[in-house]
């Protein structure tokens, strides 16, 4: 097969300067990486604006960049609820009022702080789980870099993954977390610069946010919605038909802005783990919130260029890929079907469009060979990146969770770092072998994506209960997870997103829901999980004993003495950070309503 | 804390994007008149500019890395 576009030996330059400092980092944070702590917390010294850009960094994987582009060019301007509600109150209130115990208790890693609030076999299972998942996200996250540039530049499926593998595995290996910290705020900037520029010239071409807008009103009307639909981010959520998204406000807000956001930044180890890796208890409040404020912008970054994919031609006839045909849309092509070989149309006769190849597309219609080397550079970074996130999490958690509770108690610290720097290794292995898994079994990456999305969606009740609730016990948040999982399944398994056949999409005890949009379906199965782990766990709890008060100091709300905000300056207090925050996402909504 | 001192990240950010800045200028000025190759990015020169762009903030990020850290009177 033949490659889109071709990079000339200025974008290779580029690519490799980069390789070499990312390289050089890892190679001289070598030496101050001693102990058990420098490797896996950074030895706790990371300032709050580095571990504040870490935090997003980690989340911010090429497949957020691909995926929210791809989101922008599907849903329109509605996707920026994936950011304004869909993580920035989670991120304030993870600062506010879930750090000090993170932090202040001195648990190394996510799960054990559920060691210590609640018992061994609850931090087990949320272990467990949390480090095969990691393993998983990675390794698709290769598979999915391993196909763009295949498909891209026509480089080699296992070449290129093998070369991104080694050298994240070089410089976590070498630094540890401050390696994988500082190559996140790097890639950070170089993201902001890669895709900057790709805004700018994509609203010159399409004539502004107005000329923007016009172009959409006529592709929101093709595809059956008002004129508005792909414009604005909350007009027509009152009623599930009117908005591509396919959901109503509430289920977006609660499934959504609720439970799967707080699920993911209050508990998720691949963020917070930046944040327990500042140097003080108030730089590790303010990580969250310092990571707010660029992500309250980033929909203008990476949900743009999707938009205006949509809304642009090629520069000239002709130009572009001959593997383009002219039955997409914008400069987005068509999914290929794999029979014919032709475009792939849809039941309803629409073509299918291949969004994932959105913003790729921008990056080849409007940067020449130098930009073009440098947009590269900053996507291949950000797959790196989220790579190298995972991995640090994932050896962190196998270190401290999984290996001395179970296999080894009480080796020395040497013995630790040695274990984490083999972990790297391994959890490395494994994601590739998990790549080559999703490459040619599809269908096994979903069904376990779907596990752990059960997994995942009542733990923010877990935590919620053992921080503000002190009466919550072991054994009730252990049998709240596990109920809230099994809900899970259960609503997936009764409700089916329309047009979807039932199976892996769920349906599989009977289709007794009809969700407008497989989006809404994932919303409504989280708020299922976790009423049920609430309500459950609320249950267990008062029917079994409470551990003693003087246990839980620092780990539940009413037990531990309030943090004093001591900053020197004004705008470092948490609650000022958190002030701003809330209101420039309120304007932004306002201004795109 | 533990560990030894470690280097301030503005460093090695400096000193990747003034390289990164200095190989896109450098193209881009060898590359001005090449009307075909900025057809694409809207007749901008924009390997030029944002190369420029990228060294000044490059040159900002190593200042303030380098700059010797503020003594605080006790």
């Amino acid at each position: 097969m033949t490659s889109m576009t071709h990079l000339t030996p200025i974008d290779y330059l580029l690519m490799l300067v980069y390789f070499a400092v990312v390289l050089t980092v890892g190679w001289m944070l070598r030496r101050s990486t001693k102990t058990s702590t420098d490797f896996f917390l950074s030895g706790r010294s990371i300032p709050s604006w580095v571990a504040g850009l870490a935090f997003i960094s980690a989340n911010l994987g090429a497949q957020e960049v691909i995926g929210m582009g791809a989101s922008g060019a599907k849903y329109g301007i509605a996707t920026s609820h994936f950011y304004w509600i869909g993580a920035i109150p989670a991120m304030v209130f993870v600062g506010l009022f879930m750090m000090p115990f993170y932090y202040g208790s001195r648990a190394r890693s996510v799960p054990e702080y559920l060691k210590l609030r609640y018992d061994e076999k609850t931090r087990t299972l949320n272990a467990v789980s949390f480090a095969v998942m990691t393993i998983m996200s990675s390794g698709i996250s290769m598979y999915a870099m391993g196909k763009l540039f295949n498909l891209l530049l026509g480089w080699s499926f296992d070449m290129s993954m093998l070369v991104a593998a080694v050298i994240v595995l070089a410089y976590i290996f070498l630094g540890g977390l401050t390696s994988a910290i500082y190559n996140e705020v790097i890639q950070f900037f170089l993201i902001v610069f890669g895709f900057a520029p790709l805004v700018f010239l994509g609203l010159r071409a399409a004539g502004g946010w107005s000329g923007l807008q016009v172009r959409l009103a006529e592709i929101s009307v093709q595809r059956g919605f008002q004129p508005g639909a792909l414009t604005h981010a909350w007009r027509y959520m009152g009623d599930p038909s009117q908005n591509p998204i396919g959901v109503e406000w509430f289920g977006l807000a609660m499934g959504l802005g609720f439970v799967l956001s707080f699920g993911y930044w209050c508990t998720d180890f691949l963020v917070v783990q930046r944040a327990m890796a500042s140097e003080s208890m108030a730089a590790a409040r303010r990580t969250p919130l310092i990571a707010a404020l660029p992500k309250v912008l980033f929909p203008f970054l990476v949900i743009l260029p999707g938009m205006i994919a949509l809304a642009v031609d090629w520069h000239a006839p002709g130009v572009g890929s001959h593997a383009i045909s002219a039955a997409g849309q914008g400069i987005i092509p068509p999914k290929i079907d794999g029979l014919t070989g032709g475009p792939l149309i849809d039941q309803a006769g629409h073509v299918v469009l291949d969004y994932d190849l959105s913003v790729p597309m921008m990056l080849i219609r409007f940067f020449p060979a130098g930009m073009l080397g440098l947009g590269l550079t900053a996507l291949l970074a950000s797959f790196m990146s989220g790579m190298a996130g995972n991995v640090t999490a994932f050896n962190t958690v196998w270190t401290y969770d999984i290996y001395p509770s179970h296999i080894k108690k009480g080796a020395s610290d040497e013995h630790y770092l040695w274990m984490g720097r083999a972990a790297t290794v391994f959890g490395i292995a494994l994601s590739i072998a998990a790549a080559y898994v999703a490459a040619s079994f599809n269908n096994i990456m979903d069904l376990l994506q779907l596990v752990f999305a059960f997994v995942n969606a009542p733990l923010f009740a877990t935590f919620a209960l053992g921080m503000f609730w002190k009466r919550t016990t072991g054994h009730g948040a252990f049998i709240g997870l596990i109920s809230g999982t099994l809900a899970a399944a259960i609503h997936h398994g009764i409700s089916l997103a329309g047009g979807s056949v039932p199976g892996v999409k769920g349906g599989y005890f009977g289709v007794h829901i009809v969700y407008r949009s497989e989006l809404g379906q994932t919303f409504w199965t989280a708020i299922a999980a976790w009423v049920t782990c609430f309500v459950v766990t609320i249950l267990v709890s008062l029917v079994t004993r409470p551990r003693v008060e003087q246990e839980l100091v620092g780990l539940v709300y009413s037990l531990t003495p309030k943090p004093v905000e001591i900053d020197d300056h004004w705008y470092q207090k948490p609650s000022v950070l958190a002030v701003i925050v809330l209101t420039v996402t309120l304007a932004l909504n306002i201004i795109f309503f | 804390m533990s560990g030894a001192a470690r280097f301030d990240i503005r460093i090695p950010i400096g000193i990747l994007f003034l390289a990164l800045g200095v190989i896109l200028a450098i193209y881009g000025v060898a590359t001005h008149s090449d009307v075909t190759l900025y057809e694409r990015s809207e007749n901008i020169s924009i390997n030029l500019w944002w190369g420029l762009v990228m060294v000044v903030f490059g040159a900002l990020m190593l200042y303030f890395g380098t700059r010797p850290p503020k003594i605080v009177a006790t």
